[in-house]
């Protein structure tokens, strides 16, 4: 804080006034027609912040160091919280357009919603489509239309989360725009982020998106039973997205003809927390 | 093109900066972008200029500051370069590579008015 009139600058390291004998900011060092901060008696009103309206303007130095994400990553550390005080487990699924994210969920709900209350929450550009197939299934499920955004970011997921209310233990799974550049940077306060690839794409896919592989933690290889017809090699693929991320689980599947769903659901089940105490009690309730 | 939110992210940080730090104008801004972020530097060039406009920092220069991506080689337990996500360690040439640093996005400083 200022020590001459008690105004809060106290963050402020710009260059030309740091060090302890350095002049507080009203000192800076150009050429002024009148001393800062006199209690003077000219007949116009005057600020010790003022604004020069004629002179060119000084300028100084501050110091931020601010991450531009900082906002972003603040609600998803609350979006986090929430979910841990509620035992949710949220998965955020990334992947291209028409990987077959939403097939994928579809194709697992009815066997999950046996075991633990389910919750989407879809993100496109446009249309509720993907929301109305999920509540097809009997789901409980929220559009997100991200107009012309290219991803979902926190506070859209905290709005989406505050309307569907999960249960304490729900299972949320967050299907993201189809996108395979921007979703990467925004963290969503999900547990997991899990990559859909489907064999129609490439194998070098990894290699062309790496942010992506190297933020999630299991790649879901979709479209297996299309494998006979097109020249994509599985190992290849796997050997290249372990080059950017050596922990990445891999799951084949294929959603239309069902292979490989049981691995998926019981990957999902496997990833839930604890429910706490009073969540459950709350629940049993 | 996220680079446009992440550019929306820069104003409010600037923003806010103005309020708690007293200024009133912004006349550059430093940007640490790692080799490894998330951003393209031309991209959020393009989109700088662009949300800018009609706020505190229009026609504000933007210096970006590139720091290189850094890594831990977990076979040769020891640091290394990292140019891209994918490259492989330059001493074992093995991939049990983890990043450290040179992902930031980050404002540093400002010169304001």
């Amino acid at each position: 804080m200022c020590t001459v009139c008690g105004c809060g600058q106290a963050s402020t390291e710009g260059r030309r006034n740091t060090g302890p004998d350095a002049p507080c900011h009203h000192d800076h060092g150009h050429d002024h027609r009148h001393p800062h901060h006199d209690h003077h008696d000219h007949d116009h009103p005057h600020d010790p912040h003022h604004h020069h309206d004629r002179a060119p303007d000084p300028t100084r130095l501050v110091r931020v160091e601010r991450d531009i994400l900082a906002a972003n990553d603040a609600l998803a550390v609350r979006n986090r919280a929430l979910f841990a005080t509620r035992g949710i487990l949220a998965v955020n699924l990334v992947s291209s357009p028409g990987s077959g994210k939403t097939t994928l969920l579809t194709r697992i709900l009815d066997d999950l919603a046996r075991w633990v209350p389910l919750a989407v929450i879809e993100g496109d550009q446009q249309t509720s489509l993907d929301a109305e197939r999920i509540r097809a299934t009997g789901v409980p499920a929220i559009q997100v239309n991200t107009g012309k955004g290219c991803h979902l970011d926190a506070a859209m997921v905290a709005r989406a989360v505050a309307t569907l209310d999960p249960a304490d233990g729900t299972v949320l799974f967050i299907e993201n725009v189809g996108n395979l550049v921007c979703p990467a940077a925004f963290d969503l306060g999900e547990a997991h982020k899990v990559v859909v690839l489907s064999v129609t794409e490439g194998d070098d896919k990894p290699l062309k998106y790496p942010d992506m592989f190297h933020a999630a933690d299991a790649m879901v290889l979709n479209k297996i039973d299309l494998l006979p017809h097109v020249t994509f090699d599985v190992d290849r693929c796997v050997a290249h997205a372990r080059r950017i991320n050596p922990a990445l689980e891999v799951l084949p599947v294929s959603a239309t003809r069902g292979d490989g769903l049981e691995a998926w659901r019981d990957w999902v089940l496997s990833r839930r927390p604890a429910v706490p105490r009073h969540a459950s009690e709350r629940t049993a309730s | 093109m996220h680079e446009l939110a992440l550019t929306e992210g820069i104003l409010r940080i600037l923003e806010a900066e103005a309020e708690r730090q007293a200024f009133s104008h912004v006349r550059t801004v430093w940007l640490e972008l790692g080799a490894l972020s998330h951003a393209e530097p031309e991209a959020i060039r393009f989109c700088f200029d662009m949300v800018m406009k009609g706020t505190l920092a229009e026609g504000a220069r933007l210096e970006l500051l590139r720091t290189p991506g850094k890594g831990w080689c977990m076979t040769c337990a020891t640091e290394i370069a990292v140019d891209r996500r994918f490259d492989p360690c330059p001493r074992c040439g093995g991939y049990q590579v983890q990043v450290l640093d040179g992902d930031a996005m980050r404002i540093k400083e400002l010169e304001v008015a």
